[in-house]
């Protein structure tokens, strides 16, 4: 389903006023003293890592694991993983954020392009 | 006063242009692969000025999602920033209409340079403070409007570029994996929402996923604090 022009301004829209209000509410909240409530810091401290290995869940939740020697069967699942692992590892390796990025980018682009069509 | 608050921003901000540009043109060549041109790209880089926000922003509106789930998993990924503003409160006293601004533009990066600044000699902490973040909002603008602007003039073949914010998450995952003292939050985050992908399919996924997420955060509380305080006394 794509969306009209107003329903993806709407979209931007409620984006840019939630990230606002994420931003502006400790100000709000706590700009007086007042302490914030031990369970708001708490999950402002766990969150996080949960939150992130949700949406790389999310990314790939497309990935189609068949059974198979045949290139359809392995293109459902190769590029994704190899290259995930591949962005993993050069980041474990060199903790540069853009080499990470672009280089697991570049092999699955590769991938998909070039290697399991 | 501004011109040389500036001057002594700019080097401080090198390592975020270097960032902000590649991811931004990143952003931007998924934003007009998912077909929306660079118009859109400098629109949502200006008004809602988040890295890994505006990249579920672009499968957001591939998928024309709802607007509450919109609103729910921008809250949801952003919430990390309370604790942002929780330890600038003191910094952007006094700064006026700036303020404002200051609190909008306080993403990742930015918080990051603000955090560890150390304002020069003869230069007025509150305009340095300003000048930091309108070049790291400048930066992130002129990458992503770059990044459309190519996707729609040089027509390579995209096939493949939104692995980029797979690629994004994962490289904040191992981050995270190597400071935070317990890996139970992440674990427990891949294995409900891989449960609720099983479950509920990969259209219905996310809300559900993330309020279990929560809930078994909340119940593990006692043992997380605790296991945190007890690294924190073994670190020091």
């Amino acid at each position: 389903m794509s969306l009209t022009t107003g329903q993806a301004v709407a979209s931007i829209a409620v984006m840019a006023g939630v990230t606002f209000l994420t931003r502006v509410l400790p100000f709000l909240l706590f700009g007086r003293g007042s302490q914030p409530p031990k369970a708001i810091l708490y999950l402002g401290r766990v969150l996080p890592p949960a939150v992130i290995a949700m949406l790389i869940v999310y990314c790939l939740r497309n990935v189609q694991f068949a059974l198979g020697p045949d290139l359809a069967a392995l293109a459902g699942w190769a590029p994704p993983l190899l290259s995930a692992v591949a962005v993993v590892a050069l980041h474990l390796w060199k903790h540069n954020n853009l080499l990470s990025i672009f280089g697991g980018t570049a092999l699955y682009m590769v991938l998909v392009q070039a290697v399991f069509v | 006063m501004y011109r040389r608050a500036f001057r002594a921003a700019l080097p401080a901000t090198l390592p975020v242009m270097m960032g902000y540009l590649s991811i931004g043109i990143a952003f931007g060549l998924m934003l007009e692969a998912a077909g929306y041109n660079v118009i859109w790209a400098f629109f949502m880089s200006l008004t809602i000025y988040a890295g890994s926000g505006q990249y579920m922003g672009v499968e957001l509106l591939r998928n024309g999602a709802a607007l509450t789930s919109v609103a729910v998993l921008t809250l949801i990924l952003n919430f990390r920033h309370l604790v942002y503003g929780l330890s600038m409160l003191e910094k952007f006293l006094g700064m006026g209409w700036k303020k404002l601004y200051m609190i909008f533009s306080l993403t990742d990066e930015t918080y990051a340079l603000l955090a560890s600044a150390r304002v020069p000699e003869r230069v007025d902490p509150h305009a340095y403070y300003f000048a930091i973040a309108v070049l790291d909002h400048g930066y992130w603008i002129l990458g992503s409007v770059i990044g459309g602007a190519a996707g729609a003039l040089l027509q390579f073949d995209t096939t493949g570029i939104d692995f980029a914010m797979t690629a994004l998450f994962l490289v904040i995952a191992v981050e995270q994996w190597e400071s935070y003292p317990s890996h139970l939050p992440a674990l427990l985050g891949c294995g409900i929402t891989v449960a609720a992908l099983v479950l509920l399919g990969a259209e219905a996924m996310l809300i559900p996923a993330l309020c279990v997420i929560i809930l078994a955060l909340l119940l593990l509380r006692v043992r997380l604090d605790r296991q945190e305080e007890a690294d924190g006394k073994e670190a020091v």
